[in-house]
């Protein structure tokens, strides 16, 4: 009797289940090629980071990331209209790639071991480096070693930039976390903190936005690689893409991308990327 | 629960002269400290450049409501209102399921309501997010709103598992024996006698448990869930305008919720002024959030 | 067990620190909600307005902005930072500062409401009693009716004090060092997600469960039978 009254949510629980459960198989083996020869693309990039990967108020993307991931589509044969943009946090990058949920990450990838036991890189396109920015108006800060003091520094929560700091440079800085770069600039324009640290790049993309309001200072104190993630097996996708990406450096499109996305932060065009096609 | 201070009144005399005189002084005081401090807020903002137009034009446009907002709160409506159902339906298995005279029923039933109601949701939901990334068990674009939805609808399911535990061990036991004698079994008493009375007196606390899910969603922001909090940063990002971004979200998220406790308000007046319920709502029933 | 060996200084703190937050705040949070109720019960109009206005507007805000609002609008753009900004340690201490000015007062609108359902569980004789005793307004609700609200509210203080535990974890999104900001940080450091998912599960259990077995009983000790 009471199984019996139990049966129509129970089974109402088990559809919902099931209806969210089916849709979830992805082809799993699906490689770049394949996606591009059916003309769709689903492209994993930044949302919220300004002179990279952001979206704008009238729903497009824009971008040096995105950019790329753009230029990279149509040597691949694919339409802007037939791109899918996803956002791709820091943390899920690797898992949305091995599930085969994107056919590829352009989000500040930065290329290491640890992360090529579980995906491929193609590049890398950019060459990076940890750096910091600070308010327009402050002189004392020159590099990291002068966060020394107490100095205030706001570092994305868990990151290992603000963690390289602490340990190489400024033992005594003070760390404030946050969990977006947008929170550590707007504490960083109010005077709450004193540098924010991530790789120049992103740095000079928040340096844009926020014209005569921070600056970027001192050298780069770290090398980063960014590279375009794609599924680890993906051998032939990946030279497709080093390809793209090659042909993008040579037909100046590179160094315009970074103009019109970068170039208004003052920060100069760095050396071009050579690719590594292990 | 809210509004209605009809009853209080009675705390205190009908106010003579001298305490009329007192009331007005500290009435005025109020108000003259609440202007203070609302000056000086906003002499404060003002000086930091938070009132500046630029930042707030940005709330009168199109785009900014069509790419930002209105997708995020569409999300955090879709995700409670997809939770709530779930979590109605597991609050009741599981509510019905620990009065059960089975004892492994009843035992592996209050387990699970103990644990869930133990978990800070957003634990659950970091978790179920890594566990739903790793083991594929969503496409990407659900994974977030699965992860929401599937941790709101545990925590929440194990409190509404709880309200109606409370409603029907609350339902006066001659509704049950007279339905036994009747001759209805078990189940046909619980569903046709004892559920109805018992869902009916808890439709006020149900209804309440939405404005925490609907809140929780905001949880979400933590995972990547496209809701309201997160799209209101997002657009802070885009326009450099984070703290008005805050506040206009803010204003969003409790003009909803200010609105879905009207009903629940209302729900619980139309029940009063209805027939009356078997059984008078408990102080127990004070509306507990989670989040 | 490799994790229990890594971690297991970190564990500690990020726990004790999620320890500390819910006492303090729950402090915080019971004398605000205690002030609120008696606002919201005074026979000044002024007064039970704003209580009124206050519970309503923060209890319907999702925590998560209440935490944001203190660190980025009370601390970064009104300068209450709640910490000695010259002291060496004072971004820590201003945001776990924050962190419980948020909780408490976005808590003391749940004891608030409580307090005030447990008034009104006061029979009315009482405070007539009182009155006639020649006891004040506040004489009377500090000594008759306050007195008797609380022990009829045991249980939902309870129940509110565990949201409160499991609430803590939100100070992460301004970097607090507490258990869901370890917990992520393990998650990204580590592949054991069963493992840590378990860990910090079984953590907060402890915190909770032996809250809600201890209110329980006290709400039975202190039952105002009527």
């Amino acid at each position: 009797m009471k199984l019996k009254f139990l049966a129509a949510p129970a089974a109402a629980l088990l559809l919902a289940g099931s209806v969210a459960g089916c849709s979830g198989a992805s082809a799993k083996s699906k490689t770049v090629e394949a996606s591009a020869q059916n003309g769709h693309l689903t492209i994993g990039i930044s949302f919220d980071r300004p002179g990279l990967g952001i979206k704008s108020p009238d729903g497009t993307f824009k971008g040096f990331d995105v950019d790329v991931a753009r230029y990279v589509a149509s040597k691949l044969g694919v339409q802007e209209s037939s791109i899918t943009w996803k956002e791709a946090t820091p943390a899920q990058r690797e898992s949305l790639i091995q599930n085969g949920q994107v056919d590829y990450v352009v989000n500040t990838y930065s290329i290491n071991d640890a992360r090529k036991e579980k995906v491929a890189f193609a590049g890398p396109y950019f060459l990076a480096g940890q750096s910091l920015l600070v308010r327009a108006d402050n002189t004392d800060i020159t590099g990291p070693e002068s966060l020394n003091g107490g100095k205030k520094l706001c570092s994305v929560t868990g990151s290992t930039p603000a963690q390289n700091i602490k340990k190489n440079y400024s033992k005594d800085a003070q760390l404030q976390e946050y969990d977006t770069p947008s929170a550590c600039v707007e504490a960083l324009k109010s005077g709450a903190v004193d540098a924010m640290t991530t790789d120049d790049i992103q740095l000079a993309g928040y340096a844009a936005a926020n014209p005569g309001k921070v600056k970027l200072v001192g050298k780069t104190f770290s090398k980063e690689n960014y590279g375009i993630g794609l599924k680890k097996d993906d051998t032939s996708g990946r030279a497709k893409i080093n390809d793209a990406i090659q042909s993008m450096i040579d037909d100046g499109s590179w160094a315009k991308a970074f103009q019109s996305n970068i170039g208004p932060s003052g920060y100069a065009l760095p050396a071009k990327p050579v690719i590594d096609r292990y | 629960m809210s509004g209605s201070g009809t009853t209080i009144r009675t705390l205190y005399d009908v106010p003579g002269p001298r305490a009329k005189a007192l009331n007005i002084l500290v009435s005025v005081l109020c108000v003259l400290g609440l202007a203070a401090a609302g000056w000086w807020v906003s002499s404060a903002l003002a000086e930091k450049g938070q009132l500046a137009a630029e930042k707030w034009e940005p709330f009168v446009t199109p785009e900014m409501w069509l790419t930002y907002l209105l997708p995020g709160i569409l999300g955090t409506l879709q995700a409670a209102a997809f939770a709530i159902v779930l979590a109605i339906i597991l609050g009741i298995l599981l509510g019905v399921g620990r009065l059960s005279e089975n004892r492994t029923v009843r035992y592996s039933c209050g387990a699970v309501v103990e644990f869930f109601r133990a978990i800070p949701l957003l634990i659950l939901m970091i978790f179920c997010f890594q566990l739903f990334a790793d083991y594929a068990l969503f496409p990407s674009t659900e994974l977030a709103v699965a992860a929401v939805v599937t941790g709101l609808a545990l925590s929440n399911g194990a409190v509404i598992a709880e309200i109606v535990r409370a409603g029907i061990k609350a339902i006066p036991r001659g509704q049950g024996e007279a339905a036994i004698a009747l001759g209805l079994g078990n189940g046909q008493t619980l569903r046709m006698i004892l559920l109805p009375q018992a869902i009916t007196a808890m439709l006020p606390a149900i209804v309440a448990q939405l404005v925490v899910a609907l809140k929780d969603t905001a949880l979400g922001y933590q995972i990547t869930y496209v809701e309201a909090v997160r799209q209101g940063i997002q657009a802070g990002s885009a326009y450099s305008n984070y703290i008005p971004a805050l506040v206009v979200i803010a204003l969003v998220m409790i003009a909803i919720n200010l609105g879905l406790s009207r009903l629940a308000t209302y729900f619980e007046n139309r029940l009063r002024s209805g027939r009356k319920p078997a059984l008078k709502p408990a102080v127990e029933e004070v509306v507990v959030p989670q989040t | 067990m490799d994790i229990l060996n890594e971690y297991g200084d970190q564990l500690f703190a990020a726990f004790l620190t999620t320890l500390q937050l819910t006492m303090l705040s729950a402090l915080g949070s019971l004398l605000l909600g205690t002030m609120l109720t008696a606002m919201r019960v005074s026979p000044v109009w002024a007064l039970r307005t704003l209580a009124t206005g206050y519970v309503n507007i923060v209890r319907n805000t999702p925590l998560t902005l209440v935490v944001l609002f203190a660190s980025f609008g009370l601390a970064q753009q009104l300068g209450i930072t709640l910490a000695d900004p010259k002291s060496p340690t004072s971004i820590t201490d201003s945001s776990f500062r924050l962190a419980v000015l948020a909780f408490s007062l976005y808590t003391a609108t749940f004891v608030s409401e409580a307090l005030r359902a447990g008034v009104n569980t006061v029979p009315l004789g009482q405070s007539e009693a009182a009155r006639s005793l020649g006891l004040g307004f506040l004489q009377g609700l500090r000594y008759i009716v306050l007195p008797q609200a609380f022990r009829a509210v045991i249980a939902p203080l309870g129940s509110i004090l565990i949201a409160l535990t499991k609430n803590t974890t939100v100070a992460s999104v301004i970097g607090v060092a507490e258990a869901a900001l370890l917990m992520k940080e393990m998650i990204e450091n580590t592949s054991a997600l069963i493992v840590v998912g378990l860990i910090f599960g079984a953590g907060f259990m402890c915190l909770t469960i032996p809250t809600g077995a201890a209110f329980g009983h006290l709400s039975k000790k202190f039952e105002v039978k009527r």
